[in-house]
Protein backbone atom coordinates (compact mmCIF):
# COMPACT_ATOMS: atom_id res chain seq x y z
CA UNK A 1 0.00 0.00 0.00
CA UNK A 2 2.76 2.44 0.88
CA UNK A 3 4.46 2.50 -2.57
CA UNK A 4 3.77 5.73 -3.83
CA UNK A 5 5.82 5.19 -7.57
CA UNK A 6 7.90 3.22 -6.01
CA UNK A 7 9.54 5.98 -3.55
CA UNK A 8 7.76 4.63 -0.18
CA UNK A 9 10.63 3.03 1.30
CA UNK A 10 12.66 6.12 0.71
CA UNK A 11 10.25 8.31 2.54
CA UNK A 12 10.80 5.89 5.14
CA UNK A 13 14.31 6.31 5.47
CA UNK A 14 13.87 9.73 5.48
CA UNK A 15 11.24 9.23 8.33
CA UNK A 16 14.08 7.45 9.95
CA UNK A 17 16.82 9.87 9.41
CA UNK A 18 14.66 12.31 10.77
CA UNK A 19 13.62 10.46 13.99
CA UNK A 20 17.31 10.18 14.65
CA UNK A 21 17.83 13.87 14.22
CA UNK A 22 15.39 14.86 16.48
CA UNK A 23 16.21 12.32 19.03
CA UNK A 24 19.80 13.22 19.60
CA UNK A 25 18.84 17.40 19.43
CA UNK A 26 16.83 15.91 22.03
CA UNK A 27 19.13 14.31 24.31
CA UNK A 28 21.55 16.97 24.21
CA UNK A 29 19.39 19.72 23.95
CA UNK A 30 18.21 18.55 27.72
CA UNK A 31 22.17 18.62 28.62
CA UNK A 32 22.65 22.15 27.12
CA UNK A 33 18.89 22.99 29.08
CA UNK A 34 20.37 21.72 32.90
CA UNK A 35 23.64 24.08 32.01
CA UNK A 36 22.40 26.72 30.87
CA UNK A 37 19.45 26.59 33.80
CA UNK A 38 22.35 25.79 36.16
CA UNK A 39 24.17 28.91 34.77
CA UNK A 40 21.30 31.23 35.28
CA UNK A 41 20.53 30.53 38.87
CA UNK A 42 24.57 30.22 39.76
CA UNK A 43 25.88 33.08 42.25
CA UNK A 44 28.71 34.37 39.26
CA UNK A 45 27.63 37.15 37.39
CA UNK A 46 29.17 36.02 34.90
CA UNK A 47 27.79 32.68 34.05
CA UNK A 48 24.38 33.94 34.34
CA UNK A 49 25.31 36.94 31.66
CA UNK A 50 26.57 34.29 29.39
CA UNK A 51 23.37 32.11 29.89
CA UNK A 52 21.64 34.92 29.60
CA UNK A 53 23.21 36.06 26.26
CA UNK A 54 22.89 32.41 25.02
CA UNK A 55 19.09 32.11 25.26
CA UNK A 56 18.66 35.84 23.92
CA UNK A 57 20.13 34.79 20.81
CA UNK A 58 18.94 31.20 20.35
CA UNK A 59 15.52 32.40 21.07
CA UNK A 60 15.85 35.62 18.71
CA UNK A 61 17.01 34.56 15.77
CA UNK A 62 15.47 32.48 12.96
CA UNK A 63 16.43 28.41 13.69
CA UNK A 64 17.16 28.79 9.39
CA UNK A 65 19.40 31.03 10.18
CA UNK A 66 21.41 29.21 12.77
CA UNK A 67 21.30 25.91 10.85
CA UNK A 68 23.03 28.48 7.52
CA UNK A 69 25.47 29.89 10.38
CA UNK A 70 26.51 26.68 11.52
CA UNK A 71 26.65 24.78 8.20
CA UNK A 72 28.72 27.57 6.43
CA UNK A 73 30.04 29.40 8.91
CA UNK A 74 31.02 26.18 11.29
CA UNK A 75 33.43 25.03 8.13
CA UNK A 76 35.34 28.54 7.85
CA UNK A 77 35.43 28.46 11.91
CA UNK A 78 36.40 24.66 11.93
CA UNK A 79 38.93 24.66 9.26
CA UNK A 80 40.53 28.02 10.50
CA UNK A 81 40.96 26.07 13.58
CA UNK A 82 42.24 23.42 12.13
CA UNK A 83 45.05 25.49 9.83
CA UNK A 84 46.25 27.47 13.46
CA UNK A 85 46.97 23.74 14.97
CA UNK A 86 48.75 22.82 11.97
CA UNK A 87 46.32 20.44 10.18
CA UNK A 88 46.10 21.63 6.12
CA UNK A 89 43.54 19.08 4.72
CA UNK A 90 40.00 20.41 3.96
CA UNK A 91 37.56 19.57 6.73
CA UNK A 92 34.27 19.13 5.64
CA UNK A 93 31.29 19.70 8.49
CA UNK A 94 28.42 17.30 7.67
CA UNK A 95 24.90 18.59 7.32
CA UNK A 96 23.49 15.95 10.11
CA UNK A 97 26.19 17.52 12.64
CA UNK A 98 25.18 20.73 11.65
CA UNK A 99 21.50 20.10 12.21
CA UNK A 100 22.00 18.41 15.56
CA UNK A 101 23.96 21.20 16.33
CA UNK A 102 21.99 23.76 15.78
CA UNK A 103 18.50 22.06 16.77
CA UNK A 104 20.15 21.14 20.26
CA UNK A 105 21.28 24.19 21.08
CA UNK A 106 17.78 25.55 20.72
CA UNK A 107 16.53 23.12 22.54
CA UNK A 108 18.77 24.02 24.96
CA UNK A 109 17.73 27.83 25.04
CA UNK A 110 14.28 27.18 25.29
CA UNK A 111 15.01 24.39 27.65
CA UNK A 112 16.72 26.51 29.97
CA UNK A 113 14.16 28.83 30.66
CA UNK A 114 11.94 25.94 31.53
CA UNK A 115 14.12 24.22 33.52
CA UNK A 116 14.94 27.59 35.56
CA UNK A 117 11.44 28.07 36.26
CA UNK A 118 10.83 24.36 37.10
CA UNK A 119 13.61 24.52 39.61
CA UNK A 120 12.21 27.57 41.34
CA UNK A 121 8.51 26.23 41.78
CA UNK A 122 9.77 23.55 44.37
CA UNK A 123 9.29 25.16 47.57
CA UNK A 124 11.97 25.90 49.85
CA UNK A 125 11.11 24.99 52.79
CA UNK A 126 10.98 21.02 51.17
CA UNK A 127 14.79 21.76 50.81
CA UNK A 128 15.42 23.54 54.27
CA UNK A 129 13.50 20.54 55.49
CA UNK A 130 15.67 17.49 53.76
CA UNK A 131 18.50 19.61 54.81
CA UNK A 132 17.07 19.67 58.49
CA UNK A 133 16.93 15.63 58.22
CA UNK A 134 20.37 15.55 57.70
CA UNK A 135 20.55 15.12 53.75
CA UNK A 136 23.30 16.03 51.79
CA UNK A 137 22.92 18.65 49.00
CA UNK A 138 23.25 15.24 46.29
CA UNK A 139 20.41 13.17 48.27
CA UNK A 140 18.45 16.49 48.26
CA UNK A 141 19.14 17.15 44.73
CA UNK A 142 18.27 13.91 43.85
CA UNK A 143 15.58 12.85 45.90
CA UNK A 144 13.83 16.19 46.35
CA UNK A 145 14.35 18.96 43.53
CA UNK A 146 14.43 16.57 40.35
CA UNK A 147 11.55 14.29 41.11
CA UNK A 148 9.49 17.56 41.10
CA UNK A 149 11.08 19.90 38.38
CA UNK A 150 10.33 16.77 36.22
CA UNK A 151 6.72 17.15 36.93
CA UNK A 152 6.88 20.81 36.34
CA UNK A 153 9.16 21.03 33.59
CA UNK A 154 7.47 17.90 31.72
CA UNK A 155 4.67 19.91 29.63
CA UNK A 156 7.21 22.56 28.53
CA UNK A 157 9.91 20.22 27.55
CA UNK A 158 7.37 18.18 25.42
CA UNK A 159 6.15 21.04 23.49
CA UNK A 160 9.55 22.37 22.96
CA UNK A 161 10.49 18.84 21.52
CA UNK A 162 6.97 19.09 19.22
CA UNK A 163 8.85 22.13 17.70
CA UNK A 164 12.20 20.90 17.48
CA UNK A 165 10.93 17.33 15.56
CA UNK A 166 8.83 19.89 12.94
CA UNK A 167 12.41 22.25 12.92
CA UNK A 168 13.96 19.24 11.41
CA UNK A 169 12.53 20.02 7.94
CA UNK A 170 14.71 23.00 7.76
CA UNK A 171 17.38 20.83 7.87
CA UNK A 172 16.63 19.49 4.36
CA UNK A 173 17.37 23.52 2.79
CA UNK A 174 21.40 22.09 3.68
CA UNK A 175 20.90 18.94 2.00
CA UNK A 176 20.43 16.55 4.62
CA UNK A 177 18.38 13.52 3.21
CA UNK A 178 15.83 13.48 5.75
CA UNK A 179 12.05 13.28 5.45
CA UNK A 180 11.87 16.57 3.84
CA UNK A 181 14.52 16.33 1.66
CA UNK A 182 13.56 12.47 -0.22
CA UNK A 183 10.24 13.80 0.02
CA UNK A 184 11.87 16.72 -2.57
CA UNK A 185 13.58 14.31 -4.91
CA UNK A 186 10.41 11.81 -5.26
CA UNK A 187 8.65 14.69 -6.42
CA UNK A 188 11.45 15.53 -8.81
CA UNK A 189 10.99 12.31 -10.78
CA UNK A 190 7.09 11.44 -10.26
CA UNK A 191 6.14 15.72 -10.80
CA UNK A 192 3.50 14.69 -8.06
CA UNK A 193 4.56 17.59 -5.59
CA UNK A 194 0.58 17.56 -3.84
CA UNK A 195 0.64 13.42 -3.22
CA UNK A 196 3.97 13.81 -2.00
CA UNK A 197 3.91 16.89 0.08
CA UNK A 198 1.13 15.84 1.81
CA UNK A 199 2.48 12.45 2.55
CA UNK A 200 5.50 14.26 4.36
CA UNK A 201 2.53 15.68 6.23
CA UNK A 202 0.98 13.04 7.45
CA UNK A 203 3.91 11.56 8.16
CA UNK A 204 4.72 14.29 10.15
CA UNK A 205 1.50 14.73 11.84
CA UNK A 206 2.18 10.84 13.11
CA UNK A 207 5.23 11.43 14.64
CA UNK A 208 3.68 14.59 16.36
CA UNK A 209 0.79 12.15 17.46
CA UNK A 210 3.16 9.57 18.99
CA UNK A 211 4.94 12.55 20.56
CA UNK A 212 2.25 13.71 22.10
CA UNK A 213 1.08 10.12 23.78
CA UNK A 214 4.25 9.42 25.11
CA UNK A 215 4.22 12.91 26.46
CA UNK A 216 1.01 12.46 28.10
CA UNK A 217 1.96 9.07 29.14
CA UNK A 218 5.23 10.72 31.19
CA UNK A 219 2.95 13.20 33.01
CA UNK A 220 0.85 11.03 34.30
CA UNK A 221 3.60 8.93 35.65
CA UNK A 222 5.42 12.06 36.83
CA UNK A 223 2.08 13.27 38.03
CA UNK A 224 1.29 10.15 40.28
CA UNK A 225 1.51 10.87 43.77
CA UNK A 226 -0.30 14.30 43.23
CA UNK A 227 -3.43 12.85 41.35
CA UNK A 228 -3.45 10.31 44.67
CA UNK A 229 -3.74 12.77 46.92
CA UNK A 230 -5.92 14.55 45.32
CA UNK A 231 -8.63 11.56 44.89
CA UNK A 232 -8.24 11.23 48.62
CA UNK B 1 35.93 39.03 10.27
CA UNK B 2 35.93 41.03 7.54
CA UNK B 3 33.32 44.55 9.29
CA UNK B 4 33.38 46.47 6.19
CA UNK B 5 32.18 43.67 4.26
CA UNK B 6 29.53 43.56 6.89
CA UNK B 7 28.53 47.20 6.43
CA UNK B 8 28.42 47.07 3.03
CA UNK B 9 26.11 44.18 2.61
CA UNK B 10 23.43 46.25 5.25
CA UNK B 11 21.55 48.17 2.57
CA UNK B 12 20.99 44.93 0.79
CA UNK B 13 19.56 43.38 4.18
CA UNK B 14 17.82 46.33 4.65
CA UNK B 15 15.60 45.74 1.49
CA UNK B 16 14.74 42.67 2.51
CA UNK B 17 13.34 43.80 5.98
CA UNK B 18 10.53 45.40 3.85
CA UNK B 19 9.88 42.00 2.61
CA UNK B 20 10.05 40.43 5.50
CA UNK B 21 7.82 42.77 7.73
CA UNK B 22 5.28 43.29 4.80
CA UNK B 23 4.76 39.37 5.36
CA UNK B 24 4.62 39.44 9.00
CA UNK B 25 2.26 42.03 9.23
CA UNK B 26 -0.37 40.44 6.27
CA UNK B 27 0.26 36.60 8.03
CA UNK B 28 -0.32 37.96 11.25
CA UNK B 29 -3.59 39.99 9.95
CA UNK B 30 -5.30 37.95 8.27
CA UNK B 31 -4.53 35.17 10.76
CA UNK B 32 -6.12 36.51 13.42
CA UNK B 33 -9.07 36.72 10.97
CA UNK B 34 -9.00 32.88 10.86
CA UNK B 35 -8.10 32.41 14.36
CA UNK B 36 -11.27 34.21 15.99
CA UNK B 37 -14.05 32.09 14.18
CA UNK B 38 -11.90 28.78 14.45
CA UNK B 39 -12.01 29.73 18.29
CA UNK B 40 -14.96 30.25 18.62
CA UNK B 41 -16.36 26.87 16.09
CA UNK B 42 -13.78 25.23 18.42
CA UNK B 43 -15.74 26.46 21.58
CA UNK B 44 -19.39 26.82 20.60
CA UNK B 45 -20.10 25.06 17.24
CA UNK B 46 -21.62 22.25 16.31
CA UNK B 47 -20.39 18.60 16.15
CA UNK B 48 -19.50 19.69 12.09
CA UNK B 49 -18.06 22.77 12.88
CA UNK B 50 -15.94 21.75 15.56
CA UNK B 51 -14.45 18.87 13.84
CA UNK B 52 -13.46 21.22 11.33
CA UNK B 53 -11.65 23.54 13.61
CA UNK B 54 -10.23 20.72 15.38
CA UNK B 55 -8.86 18.97 12.49
CA UNK B 56 -7.59 22.64 11.13
CA UNK B 57 -5.49 23.55 13.87
CA UNK B 58 -4.21 19.62 14.47
CA UNK B 59 -3.20 19.63 10.53
CA UNK B 60 -1.31 23.39 10.47
CA UNK B 61 0.11 23.01 14.59
CA UNK B 62 1.31 18.99 13.79
CA UNK B 63 3.26 19.65 10.48
CA UNK B 64 6.58 21.99 9.67
CA UNK B 65 5.57 25.32 8.03
CA UNK B 66 7.85 24.42 5.25
CA UNK B 67 5.68 21.94 4.20
CA UNK B 68 3.03 23.97 4.46
CA UNK B 69 4.47 26.27 1.87
CA UNK B 70 5.84 23.54 -0.43
CA UNK B 71 2.35 22.13 -0.09
CA UNK B 72 0.62 25.63 -1.54
CA UNK B 73 3.85 26.59 -3.68
CA UNK B 74 4.60 23.41 -5.56
CA UNK B 75 1.72 21.36 -4.68
CA UNK B 76 -1.18 23.36 -6.21
CA UNK B 77 -0.01 23.25 -9.45
CA UNK B 78 -0.38 19.32 -9.98
CA UNK B 79 -4.08 20.17 -10.59
CA UNK B 80 -5.19 21.00 -13.83
CA UNK B 81 -8.60 22.75 -12.47
CA UNK B 82 -6.33 25.44 -9.69
CA UNK B 83 -3.97 25.77 -13.11
CA UNK B 84 -7.22 26.52 -15.04
CA UNK B 85 -8.64 28.41 -12.24
CA UNK B 86 -9.17 32.43 -12.08
CA UNK B 87 -6.79 32.23 -9.08
CA UNK B 88 -3.62 30.69 -11.14
CA UNK B 89 -2.04 34.34 -11.44
CA UNK B 90 -1.94 34.59 -7.57
CA UNK B 91 -1.16 30.91 -6.87
CA UNK B 92 1.99 30.89 -9.11
CA UNK B 93 3.85 33.80 -7.32
CA UNK B 94 5.99 32.65 -4.43
CA UNK B 95 4.83 35.96 -2.57
CA UNK B 96 0.82 34.75 -2.02
CA UNK B 97 2.07 31.24 -1.19
CA UNK B 98 4.21 32.12 1.65
CA UNK B 99 1.77 34.49 2.47
CA UNK B 100 -1.02 31.87 2.28
CA UNK B 101 0.80 29.46 4.14
CA UNK B 102 1.83 31.92 6.71
CA UNK B 103 -1.69 33.01 7.72
CA UNK B 104 -3.20 29.31 7.77
CA UNK B 105 -0.35 28.56 10.31
CA UNK B 106 -0.10 31.47 12.60
CA UNK B 107 -4.12 31.22 12.34
CA UNK B 108 -4.18 27.67 13.85
CA UNK B 109 -1.39 28.40 16.35
CA UNK B 110 -3.46 31.63 17.61
CA UNK B 111 -7.12 30.16 17.67
CA UNK B 112 -5.33 28.28 20.05
CA UNK B 113 -3.74 31.20 22.14
CA UNK B 114 -7.59 33.01 21.88
CA UNK B 115 -9.56 29.63 23.20
CA UNK B 116 -7.41 29.95 26.14
CA UNK B 117 -8.14 33.40 26.91
CA UNK B 118 -11.74 33.04 26.17
CA UNK B 119 -11.99 29.39 28.45
CA UNK B 120 -10.15 31.62 31.28
CA UNK B 121 -12.78 34.25 31.80
CA UNK B 122 -14.37 32.87 34.84
CA UNK B 123 -17.67 31.45 33.99
CA UNK B 124 -19.69 32.96 36.98
CA UNK B 125 -18.74 36.43 35.17
CA UNK B 126 -20.99 34.67 31.55
CA UNK B 127 -23.81 33.63 33.98
CA UNK B 128 -24.26 36.81 35.72
CA UNK B 129 -23.85 38.95 32.55
CA UNK B 130 -27.04 36.59 31.20
CA UNK B 131 -28.90 36.77 34.46
CA UNK B 132 -28.51 40.80 33.98
CA UNK B 133 -30.42 40.18 30.79
CA UNK B 134 -27.61 39.97 28.21
CA UNK B 135 -28.11 38.20 24.66
CA UNK B 136 -24.84 35.99 23.95
CA UNK B 137 -23.63 37.89 21.46
CA UNK B 138 -23.76 41.13 23.79
CA UNK B 139 -21.89 39.39 26.64
CA UNK B 140 -19.20 38.19 24.55
CA UNK B 141 -18.40 41.32 23.08
CA UNK B 142 -19.23 43.52 25.98
CA UNK B 143 -17.72 40.95 29.03
CA UNK B 144 -15.86 37.92 27.05
CA UNK B 145 -13.86 39.63 24.62
CA UNK B 146 -12.10 42.57 26.89
CA UNK B 147 -10.94 39.87 29.06
CA UNK B 148 -9.96 37.00 26.55
CA UNK B 149 -7.75 39.76 24.56
CA UNK B 150 -6.15 40.75 27.89
CA UNK B 151 -5.83 36.93 28.64
CA UNK B 152 -3.99 35.65 25.26
CA UNK B 153 -1.38 39.13 25.33
CA UNK B 154 1.01 37.63 26.29
CA UNK B 155 1.09 34.10 24.59
CA UNK B 156 0.14 36.18 21.42
CA UNK B 157 3.13 38.11 21.89
CA UNK B 158 5.14 34.83 21.77
CA UNK B 159 2.99 33.93 18.44
CA UNK B 160 4.29 37.15 16.94
CA UNK B 161 7.95 36.64 17.76
CA UNK B 162 7.46 33.12 15.94
CA UNK B 163 5.68 34.53 13.25
CA UNK B 164 8.56 36.91 12.34
CA UNK B 165 11.51 33.78 12.83
CA UNK B 166 9.05 31.50 10.38
CA UNK B 167 9.03 33.95 7.91
CA UNK B 168 12.90 33.43 7.35
CA UNK B 169 11.08 30.18 5.31
CA UNK B 170 9.83 32.60 2.50
CA UNK B 171 13.33 32.45 0.85
CA UNK B 172 12.78 28.47 0.94
CA UNK B 173 10.54 30.04 -2.34
CA UNK B 174 13.09 32.56 -3.74
CA UNK B 175 11.16 35.17 -1.83
CA UNK B 176 14.06 38.16 -0.94
CA UNK B 177 13.18 38.32 2.72
CA UNK B 178 16.19 38.90 5.11
CA UNK B 179 17.58 35.27 5.39
CA UNK B 180 16.78 35.31 1.03
CA UNK B 181 18.87 38.33 0.47
CA UNK B 182 21.57 37.18 2.81
CA UNK B 183 21.76 33.59 1.18
CA UNK B 184 22.08 35.59 -2.13
CA UNK B 185 24.88 37.45 -0.76
CA UNK B 186 26.81 34.39 1.25
CA UNK B 187 26.93 32.93 -2.26
CA UNK B 188 28.17 35.75 -4.06
CA UNK B 189 30.88 36.62 -1.25
CA UNK B 190 31.73 33.39 0.41
CA UNK B 191 31.56 35.25 3.63
CA UNK B 192 28.80 33.23 5.63
CA UNK B 193 30.06 34.40 9.06
CA UNK B 194 29.32 38.28 8.40
CA UNK B 195 26.42 37.95 6.49
CA UNK B 196 24.72 35.32 8.38
CA UNK B 197 25.47 37.98 11.70
CA UNK B 198 24.38 40.30 10.40
CA UNK B 199 21.13 38.87 9.30
CA UNK B 200 20.87 37.45 12.58
CA UNK B 201 21.41 41.10 14.34
CA UNK B 202 18.86 42.36 12.01
CA UNK B 203 16.44 39.57 13.34
CA UNK B 204 17.66 40.05 17.08
CA UNK B 205 16.53 43.84 16.45
CA UNK B 206 12.89 42.99 15.43
CA UNK B 207 12.81 40.17 17.83
CA UNK B 208 13.89 42.52 20.82
CA UNK B 209 11.87 45.26 19.61
CA UNK B 210 8.50 43.27 19.51
CA UNK B 211 9.06 41.66 23.18
CA UNK B 212 9.61 44.55 24.90
CA UNK B 213 6.03 46.47 22.75
CA UNK B 214 4.60 43.45 23.91
CA UNK B 215 5.56 44.03 27.55
CA UNK B 216 5.08 47.75 27.63
CA UNK B 217 1.23 46.63 26.04
CA UNK B 218 0.31 44.36 28.93
CA UNK B 219 1.88 46.93 31.41
CA UNK B 220 -1.01 49.24 29.84
CA UNK B 221 -3.23 46.85 30.13
CA UNK B 222 -2.66 45.42 33.30
CA UNK B 223 -3.10 49.02 34.42
CA UNK B 224 -7.35 48.61 34.56
CA UNK B 225 -6.77 46.09 37.52
CA UNK B 226 -6.67 46.71 40.75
Amino acid sequence: MFDLFGFGHLLLQGTWVTVQLALISLVLGLGFSLLGAAMKLSDFRLLRFAAGVYTTLFRGIPELVVILFIYFGGVVIVNAVARQLGYDRYIDVSAFAAGVAALSLTFGAYGTEILRGAILAVPKGQVEAARACGMTSLTIGWRIVLPQVWRYALPGLGNTFLIILKETALVSVIGLDELMRRTEVAVGYTKQPFTFFLTAALIYLGLTAIVMLVQRKLEQRANRGVIARSAV
Amino acid sequence: MNVSLMIESLPALLQGVWVTLELVVAALLIGFCIALPTALARLHGNALLRSIAVSYIFFFRGTPLLVQIFLVYYGLSQFDFVRESALWPILRQPYWCALIAFSLNTGAYTAEVIRGGIQAVPSGQIEAARACGMTPTTTFVRIVWPQALRHSLPAYGNEMILMVKASSLASTVTLLDITGVARNLVAETYMPIEILSMAALIYLAMTFTLGQGVLAMERRLAAGRS
